[in-house]
C-alpha cells in the first residue's frame, strides 16, 4: 500500500503530465490549420498539372523517342522508396504506419529479387526503417530545420531523385506518404512518381494542340516539373497529416490522463480516510481501557 | 468584348480565377496575346510579365518565373513556378530573383540552360527598372 505522501505525488505528476499533453495538442491543432490550408492550396495546382500532363500524354504515342520519365527504362529491376515521415514523435501511428507500408513493400520486392534503394524524408522514418534496411538507406533528407514547407524543398528532393535517375541508379521510384482526409482519418499512401502515372483524361484529346516548342521538348519540361510538384504534394500532405495525428494522439493522451488523476484521487482520498478512521478507533480503545 | 476563362495557378496558392478579356504571355517563343475562341495550344513560359486585361485600358501584371500555359476550349490555364502580382513586388524580392537566376546561370555548363538563365537575369534586371527600383 503506497504512502499518502507517494500518492500525492504521483497525482501531481499526472497533473503535470496531462498539462504537457494538453499544450501540445494545442499547438498541433494551431500548426494543423495552417498545415491544412497550405495542403488545400497546393491542391489546384498539382490537379491542374496532371490534366494538363495527361492532355499532353494521351496525344503521344509511346516510342523511343519518349522521354524515360513517362516511358520508363524498360526494366524494373531497381526500385527506389521515397520514404517521407516526420521529423518528432509524439503523434500516434503516424510515422510507424507509413514506415510499415513501406516495409512491406521493401520486402516484398526483395522476396521478387528486387534490388531495393530508399531515401529517407524525415529523421523518424530512418530511425524505423535503419535496423532491417540499413544497407538499402542510401541517402536521409533532413527537413528540422524547415519550419514551413516551401516549394523549393519539392525541388530540392526532387533534383536529388532526378540525378539518381539521370545517373541510372533506379528503374522505379514509389513515393510514401501520409494522405491527409480529415484530423482522425490519415491515410497512409504508396504512389509511383517515376514512370510517371498518367490518368488519360480523354475529355479533351479530339482537340488538335498546338505547341510551342516542340511536343516533345514540352514533355521533357513539364515531366521533371510534374515530379517536383508530387513531392512537394506529398510533404505538404505529410505536414499536415502528422498534426493531425499529433491533435488526436495528444488529446487521447489529456483524456487518458484525466481519467488516471481521477483514480488515484480516489484511492488517495480512501486511503486519508481510512488513515483518519484508524487513528479515531486507536484514541477512543485507549480511552476506553484507561 | 467577348472574354474567357482564365486561371493563374502557382504551386502555393491560386492566383487569378474569372472571365478576362486578353492575357499576354511571356512565351518562351516570344510573348503571345490570348484573346477568346484562341486556338488551342500549349506552351512553355519565361520569366516575364504576364498582363491580364479584365476591363479594357486597366492591366494587371503578374510577373512569372517559368511555368507553362494550357490554351484549350475551356479556356486558359497557366501553372506559374512561381508568380508574384506587382502589388506584391519589391526591391528585395527583385534581387532575390536576380540572384537566384545567376546562381542558376552560374551552376550548369548547358549552353540552353545557361541562354535561359541569361534572358531570365536580362527579364528580371528590365522588371527593375520598369518599375523605377
Amino acid at each position: 500500500m503506497p504512502s499518502l505522501k507517494d500518492l500525492r505525488n504521483r497525482i501531481a505528476s499526472v497533473k503535470a503530465t496531462q498539462k504537457i499533453t494538453k499544450a501540445m495538442q494545442m499547438v498541433a491543432a494551431a500548426k494543423l490549420r495552417r498545415a491544412q490550408t497550405a495542403a488545400e492550396a497546393a491542391r489546384p495546382y498539382a490537379e491542374r498539372m496532371s490534366a494538363v500532363l495527361g492532355n499532353l500524354a494521351s496525344g503521344i504515342t509511346v516510342g523511343p523517342e519518349t522521354p524515360r520519365l513517362l516511358a520508363g527504362t524498360g526494366s524494373d529491376r531497381v526500385h527506389l522508396l521515397i520514404v517521407c515521415t516526420a521529423e518528432r514523435g509524439l503523434c500516434g501511428a503516424f510515422n510507424s504506419s507509413i514506415a510499415r507500408l513501406a516495409r512491406d513493400h521493401a520486402t516484398r520486392l526483395m522476396a521478387e529479387g528486387k534490388t531495393v534503394k530508399i531515401i529517407c524524408v524525415g529523421k523518424k522514418g530512418y530511425d524505423i526503417l535503419r535496423r532491417q534496411f540499413a544497407e538499402q538507406i542510401i541517402e536521409l533528407i533532413d527537413l528540422r530545420s524547415v519550419r514551413q514547407i516551401g516549394f523549393e524543398q519539392g525541388d530540392m528532393i526532387a533534383q536529388k531523385v532526378l540525378a539518381r535517375f539521370d545517373a541510372g541508379e533506379f528503374d522505379v521510384a514509389t513515393l510514401f506518404y501520409s494522405r491527409f482526409r480529415s484530423v482522425i482519418a490519415q491515410i497512409p499512401t504508396a504512389q509511383q512518381i517515376i514512370p510517371a502515372q498518367i490518368e488519360a483524361t480523354g475529355a479533351s484529346s479530339d482537340a488538335v494542340y498546338d505547341y510551342e516548342p516542340e511536343e516533345g521538348e514540352i514533355l521533357t519540361t513539364l515531366l521533371p516539373r510534374n515530379l517536383t510538384v508530387q513531392i512537394f504534394r506529398a510533404l505538404l500532405e505529410n505536414a499536415a497529416s502528422e498534426q493531425g495525428a499529433r491533435m488526436s494522439a495528444m488529446d487521447n493522451a489529456t483524456r487518458n490522463a484525466g481519467e488516471m488523476i481521477k483514480k488515484q484521487t480516489m484511492t488517495y482520498n480512501r486511503s486519508r480516510q481510512a488513515m483518519i478512521t484508524k487513528e479515531l478507533i486507536e484514541i477512543i480503545s485507549g480511552a476506553e481501557a484507561l | 468584348m467577348a472574354t474567357f476563362n482564365f486561371e493563374l495557378v502557382s504551386p502555393e496558392r491560386v492566383l487569378f480565377s474569372g472571365d478576362v478579356d486578353a492575357v499576354v504571355l511571356p512565351a518562351t517563343e516570344g510573348d503571345m496575346t490570348v484573346l477568346a475562341g484562341h486556338a488551342p495550344v500549349m506552351t512553355a513560359l519565361k520569366t516575364g510579365f504576364l498582363v491580364v486585361t479584365s476591363t479594357p485600358g486597366n492591366g494587371r501584371r503578374v510577373l512569372i518565373r517559368g511555368g507553362f500555359a494550357d490554351i484549350n476550349q475551356n479556356g486558359l490555364t497557366v501553372l506559374a513556378e512561381r508568380a508574384l502580382p506587382e502589388e506584391e513586388l519589391t526591391q528585395d524580392i527583385l534581387d532575390q530573383e536576380i540572384l537566384t537566376a545567376e546562381m542558376h546561370y552560374d551552376a550548369t555548363n548547358e549552353p540552353a540552360a545557361r541562354q535561359a538563365a541569361e534572358s531570365a537575369i536580362a527579364q528580371l534586371r528590365e522588371a527593375k527598372a520598369a518599375l523605377n527600383f
